[in-house]
């Protein structure tokens, strides 16, 4: 394996493991925090559509998934926060919409299936460097916007009624996390693909979310998973000769599962019959 | 005589056509301190969410320090709002500490990359300790029980240094001794600090000793406005 690495194709791809993994892990805690998850399907299907929508009319289809993304989270905030529907029932009607127009586009394609079907399914082993500075900018972005705003960030996804009713503009963040998860979610397709790409945002996420209750080692932990999901996928599927985008999702699926076992909040009962207090006399 | 510092005109609020507030008008002067009661359903939650900009109103007016709680000044009002809501259970799992979310009452004054100064830290500590919640500080704020949560939300309205203080339902799940002493905590900083306080309760026994005024509710309409002699002897319990 470590003479294969002077292979550029593997290096790239180790590195869009590394930079793709961390960026989904970290905006996964995002959904995961916010018991949101399904917002991330929704996305992650219109980022599809887009990328497909870009195919079809000639452009590049990062741009037309990031466009469709941030579209989708735009009209996503408003439906959950003041639909007339219940909001799993406004997601859901998108979601359907979305994934519809993806098959549309991918039905009616003149000549453009293979690469349509490699944005559906990922291809880890053919990913530009282009796309890997796109991933590691888009990262290092994050990282920035979060050093600047962890207090609110962290509240908000917590609890954003309270947030807001203390004065934080708690609706701004609400859609900066859910056009962060957008963009994520747009820069990662062409590597673990429309199809698998939600999984990658939410797994690694949700198996940090069994180990702590601090926000920020939550968020290193779930970045540190998301990188080794897609490391350890790419190995098994170079030992197993199997697709590296589904094995990367159930090396995921495996690590939320390891995490479930060992999760500390398993056993809530353990804290709830800790010390009681009384107000001060 | 204080300065009217919340004046609500004919207000209105709708939930699916019914109306929540229908045609609400009051006056609170600073320093006041009301209880707000009535039946179930009556608008008392609506009206305190209309004055602080959660809830929208579909006519009339309200100024809040002269300030509309809508638009651009939504958040220069809540700021100087202390909102203590009817939450439910914090889900066990949520990666928060007590000390967290009461400080994030420090974090609405805070503008963009400022610290969290010595004296806010303070101020969070001596909060926590009036509260009875210091022990508490660094577990996660799910693993509560429900009263030891309101606690907490107290503190974090209170450590927002508010002008006024909204506190719906505050003692409702905790012991009398809680109680008594939460309304006393409150009491004191009407009184020392001049706090305003609209107090939603539905119980007549815990009314805070401060109470000026006992507004009551039904149908999304005011339909006493008394002093508290007057509605204790009509309302208490034998």
């Amino acid at each position: 394996m470590v003479s294969l690495m002077q292979y550029e194709y593997l290096q790239n791809a180790v590195m869009a493991g590394f930079f793709g993994g961390a960026l989904c892990g970290v905006v996964g805690v995002f959904l995961v925090t916010m018991q949101a998850s399904f917002l991330g399907i929704c996305i992650a299907h219109a980022a599809f559509a887009g990328a497909l929508f870009g195919l079809l009319l000639d452009f590049n289809p990062m741009a037309g998934a990031i466009l469709f993304s941030l579209g989708a989270a735009a009209v996503i905030g408003p439906l959950s926060d003041r639909g007339a529907f219940s909001p799993d029932t406004s997601i859901g009607i998108l979601f359907s919409v979305m994934l519809g127009i993806a098959f549309l586009i991918m039905g009616i394609m003149p000549g453009g299936r293979p690469e349509a079907l490699s944005l559906f399914w990922g291809a880890i082993l053919t990913v530009s460097r282009q796309d890997i500075f796109v991933l590691a900018g888009i990262l290092a972005l994050l990282v920035l916007l979060l050093l600047l705003f962890f207090r609110q960030i962290h509240v908000v996804a917590c609890h954003r009624a309270i947030a807001a009713a203390a004065g934080i503009p708690a609706s701004l963040y609400f859609y900066g996390m859910l056009s962060a998860t957008g963009v994520a979610i747009a820069v990662s397709l062409p590597s673990i693909g429309g199809l698998l790409v939600y999984s990658l945002v939410i797994n690694p996420a949700a198996a940090a979310y069994q180990l702590t209750y601090n926000f920020k080692l939550l968020l290193l932990l779930a970045a540190g998973f998301g990188v080794a999901s897609c490391w350890l996928g790419l190995f098994l599927s170079f030992v197993f000769n199997a697709p590296a985008g589904a094995v990367i999702i159930l090396s995921s699926a495996l690590l939320f599962m390891i995490a479930c076992l060992l999760s500390p909040k398993r056993k809530p009962s353990l804290w709830r019959n800790r010390s009681k207090t009384t107000f001060p006399q | 005589m204080n300065d009217v510092i919340i004046n609500l005109q004919e207000a209105y609020v709708s939930y699916n056509g019914s109306a929540a507030l229908d045609g609400v008008s009051l006056q609170v002067r600073a320093g006041e301190s009301l209880v707000l009661r009535g039946p179930n359903g009556a608008g008392k939650t609506t009206l305190l969410t209309a004055i602080n900009g959660l809830t929208p109103l579909l006519a009339g007016s309200i100024r809040v320090f002269g300030l509309a709680p809508a638009g651009r000044t939504v958040l220069e009002v809540r700021r100087r709002i202390g909102y203590v809501a009817q939450v439910g259970a914090f889900d066990p799992r949520m990666p928060i500490t007590v000390r967290e979310s009461v400080m994030t009452g420090v974090y609405g004054r805070l503008g963009w990359r400022r610290r969290v100064s010595e004296a806010a830290h303070a101020a969070v500590n001596a909060t926590l300790d009036r509260l009875g919640l210091r022990p508490l500080a660094a577990r996660p704020l799910g693993h509560l029980s429900g009263g030891e949560q309101r606690r907490v939300m107290i503190a974090r309205a209170l450590v927002q240094e508010p002008d006024i203080l909204l506190l719906d339902e505050p003692t409702a799940s905790l012991d009398d001794h809680t109680r008594a002493d939460i309304c006393s905590v409150i009491d004191e900083l009407n009184r020392e600090r001049g706090l305003t306080v609209l107090w939603v309760t539905h119980d007549l026994d815990s009314l805070p000793a401060s109470c000026m005024r006992v507004i009551r509710m039904q149908r999304g309409r005011i339909t006493t406005d008394a002093a508290p002699d007057g509605e204790a002897a009509s309302g208490r319990r034998p």
